[in-house]
């Protein structure tokens, strides 16, 4: 298996968390005032902050304080999500919070390439399909999703019959999920081996006592 | 195309690969992390499940946040304190060596790399701080990267990077009395201006650079960044093996002759073709200080502060700007200018010989009245040193506030602040609006025996007057 392998992403499986309302700014899911933060460690306790919780810090009963969203690993939004500032912290306070990938009737582009960067799949699906897959989660949080980037569908719902719904995603983004190559660390990582050999090759590295 | 020089052959050596994107994969033989640009790395690491593929070619200190008048933890400032401890947890979890307090080897970056060893000729070196390329004193490539770079070197030891020009600079003849490294490469800025060395490895040559000692060649190799070049080098030499001999780090025994052998291999060849060539000689350089608000806004202490009428139209409307935040006027001598704050510290000049030449100065005065003067020393190293050969004293009793080591005033993220609109003469690198802790705040950059003979005077002086 060659580093790049690890690093493909073909497949997602967890719970669904909704979040419903078009334009969600990136403000909304990242308050500017935690972009002072000089690490990105704390970013997931910071998503929709502000809609959360009130200014006594109560909270407001937003999906993601809600009980039985948490675990969750889907995010299923309507359109243009993620309009606004290109902030990487967005992102990064959902995919600290738990997302691994985001289902949407429609992304801005930055957000969405900002997720790619992280290794989030930001897929599409049509209004109606995310609308009954939104209905779905909410009556039943536990009901188990799978994003299937390989046969470009989503499952949702109990096996042997799950209800089976079309996902789009760019070309190219879905190559980079699918070989591994999102990143600088996955195409640096596939040249392990010339890494190694240039590494042995350098008198330094062994001390200048390997002749 | 440059050829044969260190840059080329280094570069060389460390290519791994042609990249689609039509950069280059390079090895990083040495990568140096410090607790404010490596978290998120790490974390991003961590998230990809994937750990450090060179562990023991990654080392980690504490020096931005540190605060330099207590050690204590945990540390009053929660930030720093988080900080601090996310680098501990790091280092244990993938196996770094630390060097924190308890090492007695704790400091600036660029300091204790060099100072233990670590930093050896013909390297390639990474680090998030621009400054890294202090290590280019030693004949290394050493590129200061940003956080997700640091998460490329943790994960691969590589960099995806462009290759640079070589632009050869010399310094002929021999320096004036009082004129230091700093002053040099303030001149060389001044010369060239701060974006004159972008696209560029600067190589450092000349009768002047082969007489320096390693530190000050640091202090000229640490600036190239204010002057727009991302790396600075010196060929290595006698002065750079000497140096090396006996440090923790360094091999010894017969890997040390060998490793000089090598050492000797990676230096320009005489023959090397640059992409340009600049001259300057000694003779002409003055003790320098900045007046403005960008490291090129420099004159010599002799000199009267510039007129923006006679500049180019964009240096003009810097010049403007400068001045009206400085407080300064055009055409007045930048000698005499009342100072607030005097700082002697920062990776550019908080070596032991700073501090030698820094003390000599102070040597028997007393710190002017209006003045707050402190000195923090690059390391624990140094600090202790400086301690045996009881520099501490001299400046405590000239006034000056004795501290640990750590980056401090440089960029004020410890509680080391200006306030208000403090003027500082100040040992270190930037001079930039706000960088030392306060928006009203004013810099002058200066060598730390100006910045010592500034405290004494309470305004800038001419260290050539003082020390006759
Ligand atoms: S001393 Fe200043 S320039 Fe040097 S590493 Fe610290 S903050 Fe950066």
């Amino acid at each position: 298996m060659t580093d790049l392998d690890e690093l493909k992403i073909t497949k997602i499986e967890g719970t669904a968390i909704p979040v419903e309302g078009n334009d969600i700014d990136t403000d909304r899911i990242i308050p500017a005032r935690y972009l002072k933060e000089i690490t990105f460690t704390s970013m997931g306790n910071y998503p929709f902050y502000d809609e959360r919780f009130d200014t006594d810090g109560n909270s407001k009963g937003h999906p993601f304080d809600d009980p039985r969203f948490q675990g969750a690993s889907i995010l299923l939004v309507n359109k243009n999500f993620g309009c606004g500032s290109s902030r990487e912290h967005a992102p990064q306070a959902l995919m600290r919070w738990g997302i691994k990938a985001v289902v949407g009737e429609s992304f801005a582009e930055i957000f969405a390439g900002n997720c790619t960067m992280l290794g989030i799949p930001v897929v599409t699906a049509s209004a109606t399909h995310v609308q009954e897959l939104m209905e779905q989660t909410k009556s039943s949080p536990q009901t188990a999703v799978v994003i299937d980037l390989e046969h470009q569908e989503i499952r949702y719902g109990a096996a042997p019959e799950p209800t089976r719904i079309g996902l789009e995603i760019p070309e190219s983004r879905l190559k980079a999920f699918m070989h591994g190559t999102w990143d600088s660390t996955g195409i640096l990582l596939s040249n392990a081996e010339k890494t190694k050999a240039v590494a042995e090759r350098l008198p330094y590295i062994s001390g200048f006592d390997g002749g | 195309m440059a050829q044969g020089t260190l840059y080329n052959k280094v570069w060389d050596s460390h290519v791994v690969d042609k990249l689609p994107t039509g950069q280059y994969q390079l090895f990083i033989g040495l990568h140096l992390i410090h607790e404010v640009t490596s978290p998120q790395a790490f974390d991003m690491l961590s998230e990809k499940g994937l750990s450090v593929a060179y562990p023991n070619r990654t080392f980690a200190t504490v020096d931005h946040i540190v605060p330099t008048d207590s050690q204590a933890r945990p540390f009053q400032d929660g930030q720093a304190e988080a900080m601090m401890s996310a680098l501990e947890k790091n280092a244990r979890k993938f196996g770094l060596q630390f060097f924190s307090f308890n090492t007695g080897q704790q400091g600036i970056v660029h300091i204790i790399g060099p100072e233990l060893g670590l930093t050896q000729p013909g390297m390639t070196i990474a680090c998030g701080d621009s400054h890294t390329s202090t290590h280019g004193a030693f004949g290394t490539l050493a590129f200061g990267v940003g956080t997700t770079q640091i998460r490329d070197v943790l994960a691969t030891q590589c960099l995806a990077m462009d290759p640079l020009k070589v632009r050869r600079i010399n310094v002929n003849g021999r320096l004036g009395p009082g004129v230091y490294a700093k002053d040099v490469m303030l001149y060389i800025i001044h010369q060239l201006g701060v974006k004159g060395g972008i696209g560029y490895a600067y190589e450092y040559g000349g009768a002047v650079f082969d007489r320096m000692t390693m530190d000050e060649r640091m202090t000229v190799c640490n600036m190239s960044i204010e002057g727009g070049a991302r790396v600075g080098y010196v060929n290595p030499d006698e002065t750079t093996f000497e140096y090396l001999r006996g440090r923790k780090f360094a091999p010894s025994g017969l890997a040390f002759d060998k490793a000089v052998e090598y050492w000797r291999s990676v230096a320009s060849s005489p023959d090397a073709q640059y992409d340009d060539v600049v001259d300057f000689e000694g003779a002409a350089i003055e003790p320098m200080v900045t007046w403005g608000v960008t490291p090129g806004q420099s004159v010599g202490v002799s000199d009267r502060l510039p007129d923006p009428d006679a500049m180019s139209p964009e240096d003009k409307k810097s010049a403007e700007f400068a001045y009206n935040h400085m407080g300064l006027k055009p055409g007045s001598p930048i000698k005499g200018t009342p100072i607030d704050v005097a700082f002697i510290g920062s990776c550019t000049n908080s070596r032991i010989s700073d501090l030698r030449e820094a003390a000599r100065v102070v040597q028997g005065h007393k710190v002017a009245n209006s003045v707050k003067a402190f000195v923090v020393p690059g390391s624990q190293q140094v600090k202790q040193q400086a301690e045996e050969e009881k520099l501490d004293e001299v400046f405590r009793e000239a006034g000056f506030d004795w501290r640990g080591a750590g980056c401090s005033m440089c960029l004020a993220m410890n509680p080391d602040k200006l306030v208000g609109s403090q003027i500082s003469a100040s040992s270190s690198n930037r001079n930039f609006v706000g960088r030392q802790g306060s928006k009203e705040g004013r810099t002058l950059l200066m060598s730390p025996a100006m910045v010592a003979a500034a405290a004494i005077e309470g305004r800038v002086a001419d260290i050539r007057e003082f020390l006759s």
